[in-house]
C-alpha cells in the first residue's frame, strides 16, 4: 500500500535532487530545470498531503504553483535567449559580468 | 533705576560682542577701541547715578527673569545694586574705563588689537555680574566669568615661547595662563562646596534670604560654610598657599596686570567676604575670621619680603598688590569690613595708576622689565614718573595720599583689637612697603642712566594716554579726603567699625610711628640706588648669595616645591593613567572597530560576482534556517 509517506520522501528526494542541481550546476538553462523539479516536488507534497487530510486546498495550490511555474518559465525562457544572444554561452562563469 | 542697572550691566557686554563678533578676524581699527571705551564710560556713567540715587532712596533690587526654576530650586538674574555693591561698580567701571583708553595707546602696535578689547570689556561684563548679583548663583557665575577672561587675557600673547622654569621671571604666557586658571579651579571647588551647603540648609541661595537664616544653623556648619567660602577667596584673591599665579599672571599685557590682576579681579575675594559679612561677623566663626586676619598679616609681610628682592618691575607691582591683598583681608578678618572696603577701592586707584605707569616705562623700553637695566629714566618720561611717584606716596602710605587714610585705619583696628601680633607685622610692612616701591622708582627713575649704556631709547606715552590717566592719579590723592562721607554712606549696609575708647588717643601717635617708618624705608632706597656714577652699576654680590636673599629670591622655593611635589608627579602619574587610558579604554573601541572591519574584509569575499556560488550561499543559508527552525521546535 502507498502511503503518504511515500509521497513525502519522493518530494524529499526530488527536492534535494533539485538543490543540489541549483547549487551544483553552471548552466543557466540547467538551473532552471533544477528549480522545476524542485518546485514539482513541493506540488506532490501538497498534493498527497492535501488528499491525506482530504483537504482541497492542497491540490488547488499545487495547481497555482503550476501556472505561476509556467508563466515564470515563458519569461525566464525569453530572458536566457536574450542572455545567449548576448553572450554565446550560458555558462554562469562566462557570463558573470560583477567583480566583487 | 532699573534701566540704569542694565545699561551698567551690559554696556560692557554689548562692547564685548561688538568687538568680538565683528572685528574679530578684520585688521586692527580704532573704532574698536573708541567705541568699547565709550561703552565702558557709559557703564561708569550710570554707576555713578545709581551710586546718587542709592545713597539718596537706598538700595535698588531688580529682578530680570527666572533663570533656574526646578522643583524647590528657584534662581532668578538677579540684580542688588546697594551700598557695597554699588561702591563695587564705581571702582570697577573707572578703573575700566581708564584702562580701556591706556589700552588704545598701549596696543596701538599689536595686531591682535580687536581681540584684546573683546576680551577685556567681556572682563568686565563678568566683574560686573559678579558684583551686582543678588544670589551667591550670579555671583560664581561672575566669578568663574572673570577666571575665564583672566585666563584669555594672561595667554593673549599665546605664541611666545615657552621659556624654562629656572630663568624665572620668563615663563610663557600660556603657561602662566594655564597656572592661574589650575589655582583658581582649586580654590572654585571650595566656593562651590560652600554654595551647596548653603543651598542644602537654608534652600534658598538669595543674599538677603540666606543671611536671615544664618541665625537659625548649627555652629558647625557655620564655620564649614565660611571656611568653604574663604578657600574660594583665597584663590581669587591670591591668598597664601594659593599665591603663585598672580606674580606669574604678570606675563600678560600690562593694562590687564593692572585691571584684572591689581584693581578689580583679585580683589573679588575680598568683596566676597566684606559681602558675607553677616555670616564672617557672627560670634560662631570668630576662630575663620580671626584666620582671616592672621593669614592676610602673614601674606602681607611675606609678599613685602619677596618684593625686596625681586627686579622685575611688574613682579615689584603684582606683589605690592598681594601685599595690599593681605592688608585688606586682615581688616576683613577683624571685622573692620567697611575699612576693608576702602582700602580695596585706594588701593584700586593707586594700584591701577602704578601698573600704568610700569606699562609706560616698559612700553618705552621695549618690553624690558629688569630695572637694573633703567636709570635717570624722569628726564625722558616726565609724565609717567609723576604719576608712579605719586602712586608710590600713595601705595606707602605717606600724609594725604588715599593710601595713608586707609592702610592706616587698617593698622589701628589691628591694634585697637589687641591683635598685637597682626598690628606689629602691618607696621613693619608699611615700613617694607615704602622700601620696595621706591627702590621701584629710584631705580627706574633716578640715578644712573642705565638705560644709555644698554641702547634703549626709551619715549613717553602717548599724551592723550597719560591724561586719561589723570583721574586715577586725582584719586590716588584725594580719595582719602573722604573717608568720612564714605564711612557715612557705606555704614548704611555694612556694620560699622568705631576705635574703642582707650586706643583712641593712641592713635596719632600709632600713624607717626607708621610714617616715620614709611619715610625710613623711602630714605633708604635713596641712599642705595638713587646714586650715580660707577655705583650705580656695583651690585652686592656678597649679599646675593646668603641665603636670605637667595630664600626671597626663590619666592621661599614655593614655585619650586609646587613644581616638584605637585606638578611633576601629576604628570607622572597623568602620563601611567594615558598608557592604561590606551591599553583598555581604547584598546576596548579599537577591538569593536576592528572586529567589524575583520568580519568585513572576510565576507566581502562572498560577493565575487557570480551567480552560482550566490546560490551556494543561498543554499547554505537556507540550510542553517532550516537547522534553526528544527533546533528551536526540539527545544521548544
Amino acid at each position: 500500500m502507498i502511503g503518504v509517506n511515500h509521497y513525502l520522501v519522493l518530494s524529499g528526494l526530488l527536492f534535494s535532487i533539485g538543490f543540489i542541481g541549483v547549487l551544483r550546476r553552471k548552466n543557466l538553462l540547467m538551473l532552471f530545470f533544477a528549480t522545476e523539479v524542485m518546485l514539482n516536488a513541493v506540488n506532490i507534497a501538497f498534493a498527497a498531503i492535501g488528499s491525506y487530510y482530504g483537504d482541497l486546498s492542497g491540490q488547488m495550490f499545487a495547481f497555482f504553483i503550476i501556472a505561476v511555474a509556467a508563466s515564470e518559465v515563458a519569461v525566464g525562457l525569453g530572458l536566457l535567449i536574450l542572455l545567449y544572444k548576448k553572450y554565446g554561452s550560458l555558462d554562469l562563469d562566462v557570463i558573470s559580468s560583477m567583480k566583487g | 533705576m532699573e534701566n540704569l542697572v542694565y545699561i551698567a550691566l551690559f554696556a560692557p557686554f554689548v562692547g564685548s560682542l561688538f568687538a568680538g563678533l565683528f572685528f574679530a578676524r578684520s585688521p586692527k581699527t580704532h573704532l574698536v577701541g573708541f567705541v568699547n571705551s565709550t561703552l565702558i564710560a557709559v557703564a561708569f556713567i550710570a554707576a555713578v547715578t545709581l551710586a546718587l540715587h542709592v545713597a539718596e532712596h537706598g538700595a535698588v533690587h531688580v529682578t530680570m527673569m527666572t533663570w533656574i526654576s526646578i522643583g524647590d530650586l528657584n534662581i532668578p538674574f538677579g540684580f542688588l545694586v546697594d551700598e557695597v555693591s554699588v561702591t563695587m561698580m564705581l571702582v570697577v567701571t573707572l578703573v575700566s574705563t581708564i584702562v580701556h583708553i591706556y589700552s588704545t595707546g598701549y596696543m596701538n602696535h599689536d595686531k591682535s588689537y580687536n581681540r584684546f578689547f573683546a576680551y577685556l570689556s567681556a572682563f568686565v561684563f563678568s566683574m560686573m555680574i559678579l558684583v551686582m548679583s543678588d544670589n551667591f548663583a550670579g555671583l560664581f557665575i561672575g566669578w568663574e566669568g572673570v577666571g575665564v577672561c583672566s585666563w584669555l587675557l594672561i595667554g593673549f600673547w599665546y605664541h611666545k615661547e615657552d621659556k624654562t622654569f629656572e630663568e624665572n621671571p620668563s615663563i610663557s604666557p600660556s603657561w602662566a595662563a594655564n597656572e592661574a586658571f589650575i589655582m583658581n579651579r582649586v580654590a572654585d571647588l571650595g566656593m562651590l562646596v560652600g554654595i551647596f551647603l548653603i543651598y542644602w540648609n537654608v534652600g534658598s541661595l538669595q543674599y538677603d534670604v540666606v543671611f536671615n537664616a544664618l541665625p537659625h544653623l548649627a555652629d558647625g556648619l557655620l564655620v564649614s560654610i565660611a571656611i568653604a567660602l574663604f578657600i574660594g577667596a583665597m584663590g581669587k584673591s591670591a591668598q597664601f598657599p594659593l599665591h603663585t599665579w598672580l606674580t606669574d599672571a604678570m606675563e600678560g599685557p600690562t593694562p590687564v596686570s593692572a585691571l584684572i590682576h591689581a584693581a578689580t579681579m583679585v580683589t573679588a575675594g575680598v568683596f566676597l567676604v566684606i559681602r558675607a559679612n553677616p555670616l564672617f561677623g557672627l560670634e560662631a566663626v570668630h576662630g575663620v575670621s580671626m584666620f582671616i586676619a592672621s593669614l592676610g598679616a602673614f601674606v602681607a609681610f611675606y609678599a613685602a619680603s619677596m618684593a625686596l628682592s625681586a627686579r622685575d618691575i611688574k613682579r615689584i607691582v603684582a606683589l605690592s598688590t598681594l601685599s595690599q591683598l593681605g592688608y585688606m583681608f586682615a581688616a576683613a578678618g577683624l571685622g573692620a569690613y567697611w575699612i576693608a572696603l576702602f582700602h580695596l577701592a585706594a588701593h584700586a586707584f593707586f594700584k591701577a595708576l602704578l601698573f600704568l605707569g610700569a606699562g609706560n616705562v616698559m612700553h618705552a623700553m621695549d618690553d624690558e622689565l629688569d630695572i637694573f637695566k633703567m636709570g635717570g629714566m624722569k628726564k625722558v618720561m616726565m609724565g609717567s614718573y609723576v604719576y608712579m611717584g605719586i602712586a608710590s606716596f600713595a601705595l606707602a602710605g605717606l600724609p594725604i595720599m588715599a593710601g595713608f587714610y586707609s592702610k592706616d585705619a587698617i593698622i589701628e583696628s589691628a591694634f585697637n583689637d589687641g591683635s598685637f601680633i597682626i598690628w606689629a607685622i602691618l607696621v613693619i610692612t608699611a615700613g617694607m612697603t615704602a622700601f620696595y616701591s621706591f627702590r621701584q622708582v629710584f631705580f627706574t627713575f633716578h640715578g644712573e642712566e642705565r638705560y644709555k649704556a644698554l641702547g634703549f631709547h626709551p619715549h613717553d606715552m602717548y599724551k592723550y594716554v597719560l591724561v586719561a590717566m589723570a583721574p586715577l592719579a586725582i584719586l590716588a590723592i584725594s580719595f582719602g579726603w573722604f573717608m568720612n562721607n564714605f564711612h557715612e554712606f557705606i555704614t548704611k549696609n555694612l556694620p560699622d567699625y568705631e576705635m574703642s575708647e582707650h586706643t583712641e588717643h593712641l592713635a596719632p601717635f600709632l600713624g607717626t610711628l607708621v610714617i616715620i617708618l614709611a619715610l625710613t624705608g623711602i630714605f633708604i632706597a635713596w641712599k642705595k640706588y638713587a646714586g650715580k656714577g660707577a655705583n650705580a652699576w656695583k651690585r652686592d654680590e656678597k649679599f646675593e648669595q646668603s641665603f636670605i636673599y637667595q630664600l626671597v629670591t626663590n619666592q621661599y622655593y614655593i614655585p619650586k616645591f609646587y613644581d616638584e611635589f605637585i606638578v611633576q608627579p601629576y604628570t607622572i602619574a597623568s602620563k601611567k593613567f594615558w598608557e592604561i587610558d590606551k591599553a583598555v579604554v581604547d584598546g576596548f573601541v579599537d577591538f569593536i572597530g576592528k572586529g567589524a572591519y575583520k568580519t568585513g574584509d572576510v565576507s566581502r569575499r562572498m560577493q565575487n560576482g557570480n551567480l552560482s556560488s550566490y546560490l551556494n550561499w543561498m543554499g547554505v543559508g537556507a540550510l542553517i534556517l532550516v537547522l534553526i527552525a528544527v533546533i528551536s521546535s526540539v527545544i521548544g
